[in-house]
């Protein structure tokens, strides 16, 4: 197992240096480092001076993959590929377009952004499944359809719906929670409260009905009618052998997505004003810093990769056949 | 007059052709007609293609763009107006003239802001002015308003009746055989035992519950836009936002940049993922990795990330080379093919890997080993014999995508990596009207008609891809029939 890991981190490598390169190309070949100045300097101040200044500050004053100026390993290292790119690799992300550095301030917002995505992650996968089983134990009936309508209309509202609506009705009409911030500590339980909420009820329908359609494919399956025909209590079938049996299509689904809990997510923070790894990427993007919009990809790649490594790993722990070499 | 062609409406229409020849073919071939005769047979799905197929003939109507000729000429050289129109805009100039100063909220005949204006007596008094289009025959409003449009709405409600029972009347007098003998929209065998003799096509309808179901379904829809369109003649239906424009014109026009993003997506992603998820699972080998590595570095990037600085980069490309563009309207639209095109890379790779699988499993069935036995070529085999046995995820995929991407060009815009800011998009009204939301009394009604038009648009789409994957999809069949 120990080695089947070693080899996936480094199988890993070719896929990060790829996402490296495209977003290399991306930032710095389809638009020179003069384009993006000038963007950023607005049409009126643009002397070729301002350019130059502006360059140097942010160290794009260089060539991009040879630096023919300069001697022995400098060749390579004093670019703006190797400074800017291949030093996310060891998770040096530079300073953004205000001064900061970027690694620390990803350090201090990943705090918020999992006070937010972790619990409405778990709380989300316990209500869908609990649904889901649900509308499965009333297959057939009119409450199952009813069930499968009500997901379909869900999942055919904008996420945007929920937010303004949520934010709406429970702070502005019942004024339960404030509308937005953040507090550390048990205070600030009341501005995390409704975040959750609502990132929880806004994929309600699509993931129920993906639950349900799991189980439903399991719960044909001749084990099943096997325990069934020995007598086993329709709800003990459904949780001691479905349940179980559904696990793996659930685990793929699910456990990619842990790592990128860390990243938050974009629309609840920004709506909410949680000062995660989020709302910094929306302003970032708002801003057209583009330091950060590099970092924030590399390490959405990087944490996505652990996520697939960590699904086979979690196949292991539910199913033992699954062994990994 | 001058005819503009923008790169969707060009990309739209090529659609329309293809599926137009796509429809042709499937029609010639009983084996290929057979799971859309399933689909016909769903009265959901009929239904949700009826609705989709008006959203459609909207955005349709409103890909016909042109630019038209000013009075004044110069030298004898007609002028053309900057401005790019399209035919929708056209039929409906009231809507699009009509603007008021600000907010005003639906079937009202006042402004939303209060204003001094000057009484009688020369007093200078504060109230909510009149609006300059919405209710401005009525002497007085306070008294007059409710009933009128109460009026007005069974009026349109009632001619819109009219105009369905003629239509109906007028489809079935033009075909009253070719509906009973060819079974056009599914007639099964019960169509035979015909209890009326006198109109036996009206009583194979009664008895076909599809039929029965669309036909109501249009009856509802004709009465609605009947009570909406008279109403709009004298009142901004569902308000106006806040330089005046009408909510329903934002609406309506928000549908075309909705669809395209929802199809031109598909269409330019399509190629793609066919091409390099069959050849990764016929060839395999060398080129399966590499098509493998190409996606899997893909996907390993969030998506939103992606998509966003993709768009920063392209931004910044547009913005240095304003001088490739004539109009605003061009400009806007190559923004617009932009993202679809950023999108369709982003969202390839899902299709990509289904159909390599699919392929993997269908190069071992006996028929393609019988193939490569007499020496069929690997490009025969696969346009022959693979192609058309993957074609049926292609269709489900691309039915289900279009849902999620219309949702995604609204939360795209929020984020700011979306549309132009000028394009009239569902994104851009709900953006725009978001922050309205804090204001006493409430500017709710931009955000409700964005909301209210997305939500039926993709509920629509949800359906009928329902109806789609059940027809389609054997696996799933089977399990139905289990549960």
């Amino acid at each position: 197992m120990i080695a089947y890991l070693i080899r996936r981190i480094f199988y890993a490598i070719p896929i990060l240096i790829g996402v490296n390169l495209l977003t290399f190309a991306l930032f710095f070949v389809v638009n020179t480092p003069d384009d993006m100045a000038r963007m950023q300097l607005g049409i009126k101040r643009v002397t070729p001076d301002a350019i130059e200044k502006w360059k140097q500050q942010r160290g794009y004053d260089k060539p991009l993959l040879i630096n023919s100026a300069a001697s022995g390993a400098g060749k390579i290292t004093d670019t703006i590929f190797w400074q800017k790119s291949a030093s996310m690799f060891v998770f040096d992300f530079g300073y953004s377009d205000d001064g900061r550095n970027i690694s620390r301030e990803i350090q201090t917002r990943m705090m918020p952004s999992l006070a937010i995505a972790l619990p409405t992650f778990l709380i989300g996968l316990v209500v869908y499944v609990s649904f889901a089983l649900l509308m499965t134990l009333f297959r057939g009936t009119a409450l199952d359809i009813a069930g499968v309508a009500l997901c379909v209309v869900l999942m055919s509202v904008s996420g945007l719906f929920y937010i303004i609506g949520g934010q709406f009705v429970v702070s502005k009409l019942w004024h339960l929670v404030p509308i937005s911030g953040y507090g550390g500590g048990m205070g600030g339980i009341k501005f995390v409260v409704l975040p959750i909420l609502i990132g929880v009820a806004g994929s309600i329908g699509s993931s129920s009905r993906w639950y349900r359609t799991i189980f439903l494919e399991e719960i044909g399956k001749d084990y099943v009618r096997t325990a069934r025909a020995k007598g086993v209590s329709e709800l003990a079938v459904l949780f001691r052998h479905v349940l179980k049996n559904a696990m793996i299509p659930i685990l793929t689904g699910v456990v990619v997505v842990i790592p990128l809990l860390f990243m938050g997510s974009l629309l609840t923070e920004s709506f909410f004003g949680i000062p995660g790894l989020g709302s910094y990427t929306i302003d970032a993007i708002n801003a057209q810093d583009f330091g950060v919009v590099r970092a924030m990809v590399f390490l959405g790649s990087v944490l996505y990769i652990v996520g697939l490594i960590l699904t086979d790993v979690s196949y292991t722990v539910v199913d033992p056949r699954v062994r990994l070499q | 007059m001058m005819p503009v062609i923008l790169w969707t409406d060009a990309l739209i229409f090529l659609l329309i052709t293809v599926g137009i020849t796509a429809v042709w073919y499937i029609r010639q071939r009983p084996h290929l007609m057979l799971p859309w005769q399933r689909v016909a047979r769903s009265s959901v799905g009929m239904v949700s293609l009826l609705v989709l197929s008006l959203f459609l003939l909207v955005g349709l109507l409103d890909s016909l763009h042109f630019r038209a000729a000013l009075p004044e000429k110069s030298n004898g050289q007609t002028v053309y107006s900057p401005e790019v129109l399209s035919v929708f805009d056209k039929l409906v100039s009231g809507l699009r003239s009509r603007t008021e100063k600000t907010y005003s909220a639906p079937l009202t005949a006042y402004l939303y802001a209060k204003e001094s204006m000057e009484a009688p007596g020369g007093k200078i008094l504060r109230d909510y002015p009149r609006l300059k289009y919405g209710g401005a025959h009525l002497a007085d409003p306070q008294r007059e308003l409710v009933g009128d449009v109460a009026k007005r709405a069974l009026l349109g409600a009632a001619g819109g009746l009219l105009v369905w029972v003629l239509l109906i009347a007028a489809v079935f007098v033009s075909f009253p055989r070719r509906r009973e003998s060819s079974g056009l929209i599914g007639l099964d065998g019960r169509s035979s035992k015909l209890r009326c003799a006198r109109f036996p096509a009206c009583a194979g309808m009664m008895e076909n519950k599809t039929l029965r179901a669309v036909l109501i379904a249009t009856l509802i829809i004709a009465a609605l836009i009947g009570a909406i369109a008279n109403l709009a003649a004298a009142y901004h239906v569902l308000g106006t936002d806040k330089v005046g424009q009408d909510v329903l014109y934002l609406s309506l026009k928000s549908i075309r940049t909705g669809l395209v993003i929802g199809t031109v997506t598909t269409l330019v992603m399509l190629p793609f993922a066919l091409l390099l998820g069959v050849a990764a699972g016929y060839l395999r080998g060398w080129v399966d990795d590499v098509i493998q590595y190409i996606y899997t570095v893909l996907s390993s990037i969030p998506s939103v990330l992606l998509i966003a600085a993709a768009v920063l980069m392209m931004q910044v490309v547009i913005e240095m080379h304003a001088d490739w563009f004539e109009t605003a309207a061009a400009r806007a639209d190559v923004r617009l093919l932009c993202l679809c095109l950023i999108l369709g890379v982003t969202s390839w790779t899902g299709l990509c890997r289904l159909l390599r699988g699919e392929t993997l499993k269908l190069r071992e069935m006996e028929y393609i080993q019988a193939a490569q036995a007499f020496g069929v070529s690997s490009l025969r085999i696969l346009t022959r014999h693979i192609l058309p046995n993957v074609m049926h995820i292609v269709l489900i995929s691309v039915v289900m995508d279009f849902s999620a991407l219309v949702l995604a060009e609204a939360v795209l815009s929020y984020v700011g990596v979306g549309v132009d800011p000028t394009t009239i998009s569902f994104g851009t009204m709900i953006n725009a009207a978001r922050l309205e939301m804090g204001r006493d009394p409430m500017v709710w009604w931009a955000l409700a008609s964005a909301f209210g038009f997305m939500l039926v648009l993709v509920l629509a789409a949800n359906l009928f891809a329902d109806a789609v994957r059940d027809a389609f999809d054997p696996r799933l069949n089977r399990t139905e029939g289990v549960a």
